[in-house]
């Protein structure tokens, strides 16, 4: 059993049927419970539970707070390689897309990390194209020996590997695999993919469960916002967790919502989704898996981000640049898709304690490292 | 009168010990210590960043405190090894709370994998305060291994709840030769009072001043609830009654009986 049975039968879902059915007191009821079900959290994503946002938001404040504390974890993607056999039409590094193609040379790779290492971040989301023989798995590999100098939690957003490979690269010093399924509604799927590899919708859906098996640490989904109906797109990620956090308890798991942002090419998204949608979703996401991690990405404006800190996000990435080489080269190639917040790193972390909140630059240790101090690495037997 | 907490030979002058996570700021960390009287004070290796002064939290914690680092993160008995003796190596002292958590949805503790982690470091020279689910065989397997006290769960990490698992503990304070310290769960200082009462020899606490309005105030008031509490415990309350005294008792006839004997 993998989470594609699930979805085969979750495809029945009847949305609107279930949403007509809500009412205001089963929404109430809802709120003062303390483990939801997925027919709870169903509701909490119908056009009905829109109206009692603000409720929604001081119950999910308050999980928030309680298993999270007032903290907000920063981590910042570092894009290894835009080499890319797939034809996904909503995206920048789409292989019929004409853009200038490159890889970082190791060197190259050690100067970025430098660079993001300066501003203090210890969390760092390496992200390729899907080119199995540009960035190959090997390559990436070497990649990581070079960042786990600078980086006490190395996660990769790349294309999805087989157990094997998982295992490899976590022998190699990965400990966090960020995948999103783009779009859970497989004839959108379908569509949105014509060519490439990534057609398939299956191995893609099943490769968390593949990193699972080859135990990461962490393991982080989502779905790209835009691309399928909101309400239901967002429930299915949400089983999806929670179908990985029963599956894996030993896991840390959490969830992003990108929404589409303009790119290079004319892809408009079909399913454009609202501030409040977005808040909704969020809001339901936090009642549903109250210690799921939520991550916001820099795809959303500073204001919309600042807000969102105190609604249950517990991620952000900050000092964000989609580009190869984005992060030491001030001319900035064609990035995957357009930064909306440009703060710097160090803006952020302002604006976040300012807000009440401690930005944390380190939340976990790489364990097979021993210990950097003053300039010293302690190493352990 | 003299009540003195020792543990791995060290008198213990607080029985009120605190967490270090989920604070807004750093710089409230000497403030809480202070007003909370804490002298011992657990953090998350995981969280320590020995790179970076003002990020590492180590240099926020006051002289002559004792320093317990935690294993949170770890998932199984190896990855706890591992985590202390990173800390150990990293100058963090030889004391370890060891935190296994293989089940990341309730946050609850393993103990089988906790009992391995300590056989090891015990022999390794460590001072262990294993974090545990209150089960008596569990327990009794950690003392014999050699831990130093035991940390049984009020309720779930970070829930506030209180003390969900009292029948448990008490048995645990009853039974087990070894301070009985109860971590996680409680989130009012009238629970924490609670537990003092029952014979806990100290109690830690983390969510329910990181996440107060006004920290160092909820700091103190704890400090106060865990005073009170030891001093009710060591004063022998009065034992409660289910029924209020009957002003024509049932077995009053008896009374007569005995002062002829006498």
């Amino acid at each position: 059993m993998t989470f594609y049975d699930e979805i085969l039968r979750l495809k029945n879902t009847d949305y609107a049927a279930a949403f007509e059915r809500v009412t205001p007191s089963q929404i109430a009821r809802i709120l003062a419970k303390t483990e939801l079900q997925p027919q709870d959290f169903l509701a909490l994503l119908s056009p009905k539970a829109s109206l009692a946002l603000e409720e929604m938001a001081q119950v999910a404040h308050r999980l928030s707070l309680r298993h999270f504390g007032r903290t907000i974890l920063l981590y910042t993607p570092l894009y290894l390689s835009n080499y890319c056999v797939n034809h996904c039409v909503y995206c920048g590094f789409n292989a019929t897309n004409d853009i200038q193609r490159r890889k970082l040379t190791l060197a190259e790779v050690e100067l970025e990390a430098k660079a993001i290492a300066q501003t203090g971040l210890q969390h760092l989301l390496i992200l390729t194209g899907e080119s199995r023989q540009r960035s190959s798995v090997s390559y990436i590999k070497e990649c990581v020996s070079v960042l786990r100098k600078y980086f006490s939690s190395i996660s990769i957003e790349i294309y999805p590997l087989s157990s094997e490979e998982y295992a490899e690269l976590i022998a190699a010093g990965v400990d966090g695999l960020t995948i999103y399924q783009e779009v859970y509604d497989d004839n959108i799927y379908g569509k949105l993919h014509p060519k490439g590899p990534k057609r398939d919708y299956r191995f893609r859906l099943e490769a968390p469960e593949r990193a699972g098996q080859a135990q990461i640490r962490a393991i982080n989904i989502g779905a790209l916002l835009g691309l399928g109906e909101w309400r239901s797109e967002v429930f299915l990620a949400g089983m999806h967790l929670a179908y990985l956090q029963n599956k894996f308890p030993e896991i840390e798991i959490s969830i992003s919502l990108p929404r589409m942002r303009p790119q290079f090419g004319d892809y408009r998204p079909e399913f454009p989704v609202s501030d409040r949608d977005l808040v909704q979703s969020i809001l339901a996401l936090r009642l549903f898996m109250p210690r799921a991690s939520i991550t916001i990405s820099t795809r959303e404006n500073a204001e919309l981000r600042d807000n969102l800190i105190r609604l249950g996000v517990t991620k952000m990435s900050a000092g964000s640049s989609t580009a190869i080489g984005g992060h030491t080269d001030a001319k900035d190639g064609i990035g995957q898709f357009e930064i909306s917040d440009k703060r710097s790193v160090d803006e952020m972390r302002k604006t976040i304690a300012n807000l009440g909140y401690k930005p944390v630059l380190k939340d976990w240790h790489d364990l097979n490292l021993g210990v950097k101090k003053d300039n010293e690495t302690v190493s352990i037997s | 009168m003299e009540d003195k907490l020792e543990i791995g030979g060290r008198q213990v002058e607080s029985r009120l010990f605190m967490g270090t996570g989920k604070f807004a700021d750093y710089r409230l960390i000497p403030e809480v210590i202070k007003a909370s009287k804490a002298q011992v004070i657990t953090v998350a290796l995981r969280r320590v960043d020995f790179g970076t002064p003002e990020e590492n939290m180590l240099n926020y914690l006051p002289p002559g405190i004792i320093l317990m680092p935690n294993t949170s993160g770890a998932r199984n008995a190896a990855e706890a090894i591992r985590i202390a003796r990173i800390a150990r190596a990293a100058g963090c002292g030889n004391w370890v709370k060891i935190e296994v958590v293989s089940d990341q949805k309730y946050l609850l503790p393993d103990n089988f994998e906790t009992v391995k982690a300590i056989e090891v470091l015990v022999k390794d020279g460590f001072v262990v305060l294993p974090y545990m689910s209150p089960d008596l065989m569990a327990a009794k397997r950690m003392a014999e291994a050699g831990a130093a006290a035991i940390m049984p769960l009020g309720a779930p990490i970070g829930t506030n709840r209180g003390l969900k698992t009292r029948e448990l503990i008490q048995i645990l304070i009853s039974e087990i030769n070894l301070p009985i310290i109860v971590d996680a769960g409680i989130g009012r200082p009238s629970e924490a009072a609670e537990a003092m009462e029952l014979g806990a020899a100290a109690v830690l606490v983390n969510t329910a001043v990181a996440t107060a309005d006004n920290p160092v105030l909820m700091a103190e008031a704890f400090a106060q609830a865990v005073e009170a509490g030891r001093k009710a415990y060591l004063s022998g309350p009065g034992a409660t009654r289910h029924f209020a005294e009957a002003s024509s008792p049932l077995t009053g006839f008896l009374r007569n009986e005995r002062s002829e004997s006498v």
